[in-house]
């Protein structure tokens, strides 16, 4: 079978896999939103029939906590592909629109944490696989080893309290509240970008402290394996270029090892931006999740469910495709081994 | 000048690897008692003699000894043995292991209090509380104490679970192949594909868990997942090695070339990454306490101490009281930093390129690699 088609149905049977979990798992949850909400509406206008009142917002939400299980599984599931989410109680909005507000930001500071870690663990990993054993290998490694030992929340806090209170040059800068300035709109203005990347500077940072040093070990690791390799030696011998040795020899097979870590780092870091996202009060998925499972809301929990696992797989088939690339062994073979 | 040849020739004995293989096959003939004292002792014995000569896995035992030591006491003070308070005694140490509780009955400057301690003490100012007090009187010292023992069930929990799975599903996985590996590798890449930490809040929300052994579990419910995948590839590559092969041909039945060839190479490996989800675990119950999402009665965990600072003191205003969210996240990175130094001992130890080398420079340059001969076969 094609490669591609086959890694495109798995992507798609990920998606309907983790949706339906989410899906049942989100409605063992305790506590019923619907009846407290519909409480409320009746306590503020008496007249209303509480049944009209609670079947309006069973449409609105297209999620009945009381209706049985695939009767509500294939009503949500419909509406899902007629590219419907619902509606949030708690957020008082539609969640295609609230969706649409928020998954960029967390994608937005994850991208920008993702390619920050792996530029520069890659670098700095390399360079000390090739100074093995020196004082900035031996520095290093320890600088790794210790940041690596704390939490990416811990880091969110000390940079929220170090860098982002005290009165000082940072301050100005890196702000540690809010995913914007105040009055500035999203738009293709300056003030908009260099806004937007300035606040999402500081919940990058506390990811990319806390994970470089486990991957530069990794890719040192890796580099020295390699180094040690061979082909690496009879391309040396074959009088190459060192710079042309260092990228397409050491570097391309020492990267590959170092998928997983990719794949597994984009998932751990958009389930981790329900606390970093708390903690920098930015409003993205994670704020909101947050948000969804203290008042039961599960439409809203849903919708986020769904962004991050499209989010995750969609990554994941990106990089999937360029391991191909790297590695075109990979679409030859039925196995498949991509990691 | 001389070095001790004895301790470094002992522990270069152990770790030659073409003596398991042999070993391993002589102890097939000699009986289970035998065999299990063969595989406990290149499990177990031989790792840790390797780690201690290491100071990276050493420092790290030490650490991790000495949290386990301090969760054995905090517990058995829980239970009514007050053999540290004793012992403290006699030592004279000002301080002394209580149940962090708030101050009450305290008079109007916050003194002479009847339980607890005077308010919102700094750290190292009275070694009655060394670490200080919060704003209610208890000794935050008391309380990370309090917490340490069901934070170490949590991780062993979590470990365990993530390493069993893992173990399992991977090893199967890539030694059976056909159906069963495209089967079970599927079922990883959903599991992998699962936001961990918003699946985990929905099942806490569910299931409201208490007891540490069951909070590490649910921790952990999605984290094998990436250690599965990581064992599937080891395997695949392993059972293609000529002494596998021969026990195939053999006759010998799957469950014993998966316990006998395949698991012992790969012993080295899932302790590494039990290190790592305990890691995780860690990072991820303090980081539920820390929000409020695992319900607590009393200092539960460290994170139910930063959530105390954080939610009602506003430890991270500008102007709020830092001491209080500091000081519980000293022992949170200390525990994962003495995690990380094991790990990266044991990996540097057990992973026999990188071992060869590091034995290799101080003696030569790069350019003599001799060791690549060397080469064993389980990388």
């Amino acid at each position: 079978m094609n490669w591609y088609v086959k890694r495109t149905g798995q992507a798609l049977f990920t998606l309907w896999a983790v949706a339906s979990l989410a899906f049942f798992l989100t409605r063992q949850m305790p506590g019923d939103q619907v009846a407290t909400y519909v409480d409320q509406v009746i306590q503020n206008n008496p007249e209303q029939d509480p049944e009209i009142v609670r079947s309006n917002i069973v449409e609105q939400l297209m999620i009945d906590p009381n209706a049985p299980f695939h009767e509500a599984y294939i009503a949500y599931f419909g509406e899902l592909l007629s590219g419907n989410l619902g509606w949030s109680i708690e957020a008082q909005k539609n969640l295609n629109t609230l969706m649409a507000e928020t998954v960029p930001w967390t994608l937005f500071v994850m991208a920008l944490a993702t390619f920050g870690l792996f530029g520069i663990s890659l670098a700095l990993g390399a360079i000390m696989a090739y100074k093995e054993g020196s004082l900035f290998d031996l520095s290093n490694t320890l600088l790794g080893m210790v940041t690596t030992s704390i939490p990416y929340y811990v880091a969110g806090i000390l940079l929220i309290i170090y860098i982002g209170y005290p009165e000082g040059v940072f301050t100005q800068y890196f702000p540690v509240r809010y995913k914007l300035p105040d009055g500035v709109d999203p738009g293709f203005t300056l003030a908009f970008i260099s806004g937007a990347i300035r606040h999402a500077t500081l919940p990058a940072l506390s990811y990319v402290i806390t994970a470089y040093g486990l991957l530069a070990l990794s890719m040192r690791g890796n580099s020295i394996q390699v180094l040690g390799e061979d082909y690496v030696r009879v391309a040396q011998l074959r009088g190459l270029p060192d710079r042309r040795i260092a990228l397409r020899y050491v570097g391309r097979n020492a990267v590959l090892p170092l998928y997983t870590s990719l794949l597994l780092s984009i998932g751990f870091m958009l389930g981790a931006s329900v606390i970093l996202e708390q903690i920098f009060v930015y409003q993205g998925v994670g704020y909101w999740m947050d948000r969804a499972v203290q008042y039961t809301d599960i439409p809203l929990m849903m919708a986020i469910f769904l962004m991050i696992t499209v989010s995750v797989v969609i990554a994941t088939y990106i990089a999937d495709l360029t391991y191909g690339y790297l590695d075109p062994r990979i679409k030859s073979g039925d196995e498949g081994e991509a990691y | 000048m001389k070095v001790k040849p004895t301790e470094e020739d002992t522990a270069d004995d152990v770790r030659t690897d073409g003596g398991q293989m042999f070993d391993d096959a002589e102890s097939t003939d000699v009986g289970a008692v035998q065999e299990y004292k063969e595989v406990l002792y290149e499990g177990l014995v031989a790792p840790a003699k390797i780690a201690w000569s290491d100071w990276r896995t050493k420092t790290g035992i030490i650490i991790l000894g000495a949290f386990v030591l301090i969760a054995i006491l905090s517990d058995l003070h829980q239970n009514g043995y007050t053999i540290l308070n004793d012992f403290l005694g006699i030592v004279g140490s000002p301080w002394e292991l209580t149940k962090p509780s708030s101050a009450f009955g305290c008079d109007a400057n916050g003194n002479n209090c009847v339980a607890g301690y005077e308010r919102s003490r700094q750290p190292f100012e009275n070694w009655q509380t060394p670490l200080g007090t919060d704003p209610e009187g208890r000794d935050i010292f008391a309380g990370i104490v309090w917490a340490t023992p069901r934070m170490l069930r949590m991780v062993l929990a979590g470990g365990v679970f993530s390493i069993a799975v893992a173990t399992i599903v991977g090893t199967v996985a890539g030694y059976k192949g056909g159906v069963v590996n495209t089967v079970l590798m599927t079922l990883t890449d959903v599991a992998m594909s699962i936001p961990g930490l918003p699946l985990v809040i929905v099942i806490v929300a569910i299931l409201d868990p208490t007891n540490p052994y069951l909070i590490g579990v649910v921790v952990t419910i999605n984290v094998w997942a990436g250690l599965a995948r990581t064992i599937q590839a080891q395997v695949l590559s392993l059972r293609e090695q000529s002494y596998v092969e021969a026990s195939r041909t053999m006759g010998i039945g799957t469950p014993s070339i998966i316990q006998k060839d395949i698991l012992p190479n790969l012993m080295p490996y899932i302790m590494v990454n039990f290190v790592y989800s305990a890691r995780r675990v860690i990072y991820d119950t303090v980081g539920l306490y820390f929000l409020g999402f695992l319900s607590y009665s009393t200092i539960a965990n460290w994170g139910v101490m930063m959530n105390w600072a954080y939610a009602n003191q506003g430890a991270l205003a500008p102007s709020g009281p830092r001491y209080l969210i500091i000081v519980p996240m000293a022992p949170i990175v200390l525990l994962s930093f003495g995690l990380i130094l094991l790990s990266q001992g044991t990996d540097r130890l057990f992973n026999p390129r990188v071992r060869t080398r590091h034995e290799g420079d101080t003696v030569e340059d790069h350019e003599m690699d001799d060791d690549d001969s060397v080469q064993p076969a389980m990388a």
